[in-house]
């Protein structure tokens, strides 16, 4: 089977998340990793509106009207599962009791610096929840296509648009790489199986590490 | 103490250039009655303090539809087009605040606090004009605690008294909210007589409300 694209991103995400932790999935594609969980593996997922067990979108007819994630679909909330308010949602979050955290991006830079929530004079949605999350959350993945709409590269050297968070992401998984932030800067750890690692660099702004036992293909 | 009012008395206290807190997360656990007799009232100049400003003609939107609002506290706007318009336009002033932080004001406010330090937001144009301050090597922003004049709420079940259980993510911040405000008005889908809660499934203490409507 060749995947590519953000199903790729999506599954090899999926991979990183170990049994019985607390995630958190941001809007759009870091909300598809939940469908590509290996069988054995159980993961909590909080949304930050107020609960903890996020379950499937009920077939059409059977919504509830209170219950909805943070990026309003409707879902469900499996056995197990908990309501609060939004002070405690975000007690969890800012308290460290979010493992993980997949968030979209605008910019990524090699600080693991993460620009997201707002381009000056064009888009200002708000920044929502993504600042506590990435500050709070103790592992930061970010899922990303590796270029813009134009092809420009979005993980750069230095983040040109305001920051959500200043050197929170971990992991960058992109439909090109996987890239992990190191004290020493990103390195390379794996690329997709139809690109090379030319071509990824050519297409990143921040200088990427190669390491000394090389850049494996991603599995998924 | 029966608190049980009809949506005219309830709102009849809120006035022009009143600050309100407006529970909700995308419409979801929004009092829509209350806010509909408010506008209807004919209230203006208004300081909205909501989570977004949901979609066209729902919930919070329905006020950014009748152009009432002067100033809006709140984290997600993005779901809004007309109040995008508006705000490129400068017809609203608009505060953006982490939702966590946001959250937590609300709770300062209603807790009596006189603000509290914060990661969230340093090292980005949240931190602008906030005092740093460092605790054993880490920076944290001190943040201010958020009170207003009127909360909006919605809840489940509320006894005539005031005490009310919410309903699973329409509880959001419906309970922070009625802790930071001055006059508290509750639309309960169920309105029920008092005794008839077990006291250990009160989610909010009835000392909290002002005035019960009808949902």
């Amino acid at each position: 089977m060749i995947v590519s694209g953000k199903e790729l991103i999506a599954r090899r995400i999926a991979k990183e998340l170990q049994d019985g932790q607390i995630v958190n999935l941001g809007i759009g594609l870091p909300t598809m990793v939940a469908n590509y969980l290996p069988k054995e593996v159980e993961i909590f997922l909080q949304s930050e509106n107020g609960f903890i067990g996020i379950g499937p979108t009920p077939p059409e007819g059977q919504h509830d009207k209170d219950l909805i994630n943070a990026g309003n679909q409707f879902v469900s909330i499996k056995p197990g599962g908990s309501f609060f308010d939004s002070a405690a949602s975000f007690g969890i979050i800012r308290g460290g009791h979010v493992d993980v955290t997949v968030l979209g991006t605008l910019e990524v830079d090699s600080e693991g610096n993460i620009a997201n929530y707002i381009i000056p004079g064009k888009l200002i949605a708000g920044m929502g929840g993504a600042m506590d999350l990435c500050t709070g959350a103790k592992h930061v993945i970010i899922a990303t296509t590796h270029t813009d709409k134009h092809g420009k590269p979005k993980i750069l050297k230095k983040c040109r648009l305001p920051l959500t968070a200043c050197k929170e992401a971990d992991i960058i998984v992109t439909d090109m790489a996987f890239i992990e932030r190191t004290e020493n800067g990103l390195v390379l750890r794996e690329i997709a199986p139809d690109t090379t690692v030319e071509n990824v660099l050519s297409k990143t702004e921040a200088d990427l590490i190669i390491p000394p036992d090389g850049v494996k293909t991603m599995a998924v | 103490m029966n608190k049980v009012r009809t949506i005219e008395e309830a709102v009849s206290r809120i006035e022009d250039g009143a600050s309100i807190m407006l529970g909700g997360f995308m419409a979801v656990g929004t009092p829509e009655k209350l806010i509909d007799a408010t506008i209807k009232k004919g209230v203006k100049n208004l300081t909205i303090i909501c989570n977004d400003a949901a979609t066209p003609g729902a919930g919070a939107g329905k006020f950014v539809d009748a152009r009432v609002i002067k100033r809006y506290i709140t984290n997600h706007i993005g779901l809004n087009p007309v109040f995008g318009k508006q705000m490129r336009e400068g017809e609203v002033e608009v505060i953006l605040t982490p939702q966590g932080t946001f959250a937590e004001r609300i709770r300062a406010g209603g807790a009596g606090l006189g603000g509290f330090l914060t990661p969230t937001g340093v090292g980005t144009l949240v931190q602008e004009g906030k005092e740093v301050i460092t605790i054993e090597g880490k920076d944290y922003l001190l943040e201010l605690p958020l009170t207003a004049d009127v909360a909006l709420i919605k809840a489940h079940r509320a006894d005539r008294s005031g005490n009310l259980v919410f309903r699973k993510a329409a509880r959001n911040f419906n309970p922070l909210m009625a802790t930071a405000c001055q006059y508290v008005i509750v639309e309960a889908e169920h309105i029920e007589d008092v005794g008839t809660i077990d006291p250990d499934a009160v989610m909010l203490p009835g000392i909290f409300i002002d005035a019960v409507v009808q949902g």
